[in-house]
């Protein structure tokens, strides 16, 4: 318990909070890596995937992609993209790392999601005259907006994750707290560090909790 | 560019003494092994006690390193780096194997009375979910940095983190398997004169098998993906390699490693997805 209350006292010491290696630096670093990263992977990953589910093709690379994004260790990409050139531009490698393993559950998700509009539905709407756009907006999309959100919820998470492992490999957020814990061997900074990851990634998580409680009915599922 | 890695290098560079000391296995090897990386670009980065300087000389006294190696000119896909470090790259796949196969191991014995008791007393299956999709929430670092207090740089602590992570994955897809177990099935069971405890063996457990099985895999592929992670306190297995080849800008050691974990995740992934057709043949049969 003595660490805990160590860990308390780093959080409370008002020298820890401001500068350029204080925690409100790097959590502003790490809300605008998850924020900046989540709009960008679903603007790469929501076009395809509702293309690809309207198309009805595509289908073995979309579900398959999220089991390759599993298999591939997130530490190891980061290392690999920042001894390539991508390494040369400071936060480079973690913004691609970052959009590279939120995509997959986006795409996943959106895609499944457009497939499992009821097939019924779909062609009741060709038969009323609807063509391939306004069907994909107005009857494929609104009725795959639960299974997409919840893949933007997955992705948000898997960010928050990425973007604090991105700290081993150099990158910028919460996770520097813990890896200069970690350098200095002082456990009280390391778990201080710790309980703020934990906690922000909680609160992203929660967030999405209450902001799926408070939707309106048709983005829920309408259940 | 130096520049532009020198704030990154500050950083990550500087080993505290405690943990080198602890991570002394692979640590010593690491100190040993002699290669060069960009020999003529780049000016030696301040702070790299970790590379040894290079010297034509290996440690066992052959002269070598003629200028068109390719370890020399650090390349990411090199031969001879296999061949020279393949003592060190098997220990870290044995080290690899082991925390992975102990982490899932650990996770499924305290996941499979959990999932059963969470079956059994429906108030306890909204608690025991809830923790553990909070548990699953917390990034990976900072889950092994929550654990330090408790169990030091040690290999248990990262043991310990991924077998939190598995339980996760684990206890929701035995859950599933067992909720979905039909109802007819279970009374049919009852009707045939079976307990309790024999309806839970013979009948519901063999039939969650599936769900379970998946469950497994995804558990033992994030297990071995993760893992990595733990080369922050150490014992990363592949990990290691790669953390260290970072600091010494290495790289045919880190393509080498990244390209053996993901096969290590896939070769245990396949491992799994044969089993499982081994212990549910009835799967197979109902399809065909």
């Amino acid at each position: 318990m003595s660490t805990l209350t160590a860990a308390w006292d780093w959080l409370a010491d008002a020298a820890h909070w401001s500068g350029d290696d204080g925690i409100r630096h790097r959590l502003l670093q790490h809300l605008l890596l998850t924020a900046g990263c989540l709009a960008l992977s679903c603007l790469i990953a929501l076009p395809v995937a509702l293309v690809l589910g309207h198309l009805g093709k595509g289908g073995a690379l979309a579900v398959n992609i999220s089991n390759v994004g599993r298999a591939v260790p997130t530490f190891a990409v980061l290392v690999l993209l920042l001894l390539t050139p991508v390494g040369r531009w400071g936060d480079g490698p973690t913004v691609v790392a970052l959009v590279l393993f939120a995509v997959p559950p986006l795409l996943t998700n959106a895609y499944v999601g457009m497939r499992e509009v009821d097939r019924g539905v779909v062609q009741a709407a060709r038969g009323m005259g609807m063509t391939g756009r306004q069907l994909l907006f107005r009857v494929e999309l609104p009725l795959s907006l639960p299974l997409l959100l919840n893949g933007v919820r997955i992705a948000a998470v898997q960010l928050v994750a990425t973007a604090t492992i991105a700290a081993l490999a150099g990158g910028g957020g919460l996770g520097r707290i813990i890896t200069a814990g970690f350098n200095l061997a002082s456990t009280p900074q390391v778990v201080a560090g710790a309980l703020l990851v934990a906690v922000f990634a909680l609160l992203v998580e929660g967030v999405f909790e209450i902001a799926e409680r408070v939707a309106p009915a048709w983005a829920r599922g309408g259940r | 560019m130096p520049a532009a890695h020198t704030p990154r290098g500050a950083l990550a560079r500087r080993r505290p003494p405690a943990r080198a000391a602890v991570a002394q296995p692979l640590g010593a090897e690491r100190q040993g092994t002699p290669h060069c990386p960009r020999p003529t670009t780049a000016a030696p980065r301040p702070g790299h006690h970790n590379a040894p300087s290079c010297s034509p000389v290996r440690s066992n006294g052959a002269v070598i390193a003629p200028p068109d190696d390719c370890l020399a000119r650090n390349e990411w896909i090199c031969g001879a780096y296999l061949r020279t470090r393949r003592q060190i790259l098997l220990d870290a796949v044995v080290q690899h194997l082991q925390l992975t196969f102990l982490a899932v191991l650990v996770g499924l014995v305290i996941a499979l009375p959990l999932a059963v008791l969470a079956r059994r007393w429906g108030w306890a299956a909204g608690p025991v979910l809830a923790v553990t999709t909070i548990l699953y929430t917390i990034p990976s670092l900072a889950m092994f940095s929550l654990l330090l207090p408790l169990y030091g740089l040690s290999a248990t602590l990262v043991v310990a983190g991924l077998v939190l992570y598995s339980l996760t994955l684990l206890v929701r897809n035995i859950l599933a398997g067992l909720r979905a177990v039909p109802e007819e099935t279970r009374q049919a069971a009852r009707g045939l004169g079976y307990g309790p405890v024999r309806l839970l063996l013979a009948v519901e457990l063999p039939l969650a098998l599936p769900a379970a099985m998946a469950g497994l895999r995804i558990a033992t592929v994030s297990a071995v993906s993760l893992l990595t992670v733990g080369a922050i306190v150490g014992f990363g297995g592949l990990g290691n390699l790669i953390y260290a080849g970072m600091n010494t800008y290495f790289k045919a050691q880190v393509l080498t490693a990244s390209v053996l974990c993901v096969l290590i995740a896939v070769a245990a992934d396949l491992l799994l997805l044969g089993v499982q057709r081994l212990i549910t043949p009835w799967t197979r049969a109902a399809r065909t």
